[in-house]
C-alpha cells in the first residue's frame, strides 16, 4: 500500500515541526485528507500507527486524527459546480485505482457533467495537509 | 503544510545523479536522449532509472516499447517497475496512455505525488524526462530536487539555439547545475552549439536515419548512433563529475 508513504510524510513533517518548535512531546496530529485521493481511514490510521513504531520518544503519546475532506470540482469552461460523490460511482476499478495513486489523473477519466469538458479545477478536496501540530516545550 | 514536499529528499537519498534532459523546445530530441541515455546506461550495467515528467506529452514508453499498462506495485509506497532493467516511473501506467489534460497546479500536484510515494531503489542515476518549455515542472523540480543537473539539448537551428540559450542563461541564474549542452540531429553543414555554448559544449548527435525503425526496439535501439554517440558522453560525463 502506498498509504505508507503518505503516513511517513506526515510524520516527517512532524518531526520537522518539532524541532523548529523545539518541542519535547507531540500531542496531537491533524491530518486532512482529500476525498479524491480515496485513502480509507482505517488504512491509513493503519499506515500511521506503523510509521509510528518507528517514530522517536517524543511521539510515544500522539494522538493522530484524521478528517476527510469532501472533493468538488469546477468547470472552468462553462462554470459548473459539482462533487466527486456525485459521480464516484460512475468510475470503474481501474479508473478509481488511478485517481487513488494520483488524483489528477480525474482530469483523463472524469468530465464536466454539463458540457463535458475536461477542463475543470479541483477547488476542494485534493491532497493531503498537516493542519495543526499541537505539543509540549 | 503539505508533507509531501518534507519527504521528496528522503525518497531521493539513495541515488547518487538525478539528471534532468531539458531544453526549451519541443520535438529537439529529449525524450530520445532520455530514453537511449538510460538503456545505454543500464546496457553498461549502471544501476539506472527513468522518470518521464513530461505528462501530456509523455513518449519514453513509446520510444521504450511500453505496450502493457499496469499499475506498479505496492510497498510502503509504489516500487517502480522494470523495464530492460531500467526502473522506469510514466503516468502512462495510471492513465492507460489516454490524452492527460492537467494545467499547472495540477502538474506540480501530479509531481508532488509521484516523488513522494515512488521508493527508487539504490541508483546510480536518475533520469528525467522534461516536457519543452520553462513551465511548472522545470520549477518544481528546482524547487524540489536540490541535487538536480540539467543536461541540455540543442538542435541546429537558429530558433531552437535562441530559445535554448534563454533557458540556459535561467538554470545559471539560479545557480542550477549543467552538466552540459548535446546538438542533436546535427548534419554536416550546420553548428550552432558549439559557439552559442562554448563552456558547457559536450558534442553532437546525428541524424539517425535508423532511428524510426528501432522505435519501441531494445538491441535496435541500442545499435543507433544515438546510443552509440550518448555511449561516448557516458565516458566524458563519468570524468567531468
Ligand atoms: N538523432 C536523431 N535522429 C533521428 N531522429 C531523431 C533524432 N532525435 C530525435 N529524433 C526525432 O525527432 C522527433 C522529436 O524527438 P523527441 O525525442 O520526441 O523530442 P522532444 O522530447 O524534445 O519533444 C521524433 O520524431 C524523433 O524520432
Ligand atoms: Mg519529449
Ligand atoms: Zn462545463
Amino acid at each position: 500500500m502506498h498509504e505508507w508513504a503518505l503516513a511517513d510524510a506526515v510524520i516527517t513533517t512532524a518531526k520537522k515541526v518539532a524541532k523548529e518548535e523545539n518541542l519535547i512531546k507531540v500531542t496531537e496530529i491533524v491530518v486532512k485528507i482529500g476525498e479524491l485521493q480515496t485513502i480509507s481511514r482505517e488504512i491509513f490510521e493503519t499506515a500511521l500507527q506503523q510509521v509510528l513504531k518507528d517514530a522517536p520518544d517524543l511521539f510515544n503519546e500522539v494522538t493522530c486524527k484524521l478528517e476527510i475532506e469532501p472533493a468538488g470540482f469546477k468547470c472552468m469552461n462553462c462554470g459548473h459546480e459539482w462533487l466527486f460523490s456525485d459521480v464516484k460511482k460512475n468510475l470503474d476499478d481501474d479508473e478509481t485505482e488511478s485517481i487513488h495513486f494520483i488524483p489528477e489523473t480525474a482530469h483523463v477519466f472524469l468530465k464536466c457533467p454539463t458540457c463535458k469538458s475536461p477542463d475543470f479545477e479541483i477547488v476542494k478536496g485534493r491532497g493531503i495537509w498537516v493542519d495543526s501540530i499541537e505539543g509540549e516545550k | 503544510m503539505d508533507p509531501r514536499i518534507n519527504v521528496v529528499e528522503k525518497r531521493l537519498e539513495k541515488i547518487g545523479k538525478v539528471i534532468a534532459i531539458a531544453g526549451g523546445k519541443g520535438g529537439i530530441g529529449k525524450s530520445t536522449v532520455a530514453s537511449l541515455l538510460a538503456l545505454v546506461l543500464a546496457d553498461s550495467n549502471q544501476k539506472v532509472g527513468l522518470l518521464d515528467l513530461d505528462f501530456t506529452g509523455a513518449s519514453t514508453h513509446t520510444i521504450l516499447g511500453l505496450e502493457d499498462f499496469h499499475f506498479p506495485d505496492e510497498d510502503e509506497g509504489i516500487i517502480p517497475p522494470k523495464l530492460h532493467g531500467i526502473s522506469y516511473i510514466t503516468i502512462t501506467n495510471f492513465t492507460q496512455d489516454h490524452a492527460t489534460p492537467l494545467r499547472g497546479q495540477d502538474i506540480t500536484n501530479a509531481i508532488l505525488e509521484l516523488l513522494a510515494i515512488t521508493r527508487w531503489d539504490e541508483l546510480d542515476y536518475l533520469i528525467i524526462d522534461m516536457p519543452p518549455g520553462i513551465n511548472d515542472t522545470t520549477l518544481d523540480i528546482i524547487r524540489l530536487i536540490k541535487k538536480i543537473e540539467f543536461c541540455i539539448v540543442t538542435t541546429p537551428s537558429k530558433i531552437t539555439t535562441k530559445v535554448v540559450k534563454k533557458s540556459v542563461e535561467l538554470l545559471q541564474e539560479l545557480n542550477v547545475s549543467i552538466l552540459g549542452v548535446i546538438e542533436n540531429m546535427t548534419y554536416p553543414t550546420i553548428h550552432y552549439a558549439k559557439e552559442a555554448f562554448p563552456k558547457s559544449y559536450l558534442g553532437t548527435i546525428p541524424f539517425d536515419e535508423t532511428y524510426e525503425n528501432a522505435i519501441g526496439d531494445k538491441e535496435k535501439l541500442l545499435e543507433t548512433s544515438i546510443a552509440n554517440t550518448l555511449r561516448n558522453f557516458t565516458v566524458i560525463c563519468d570524468k567531468m563529475c
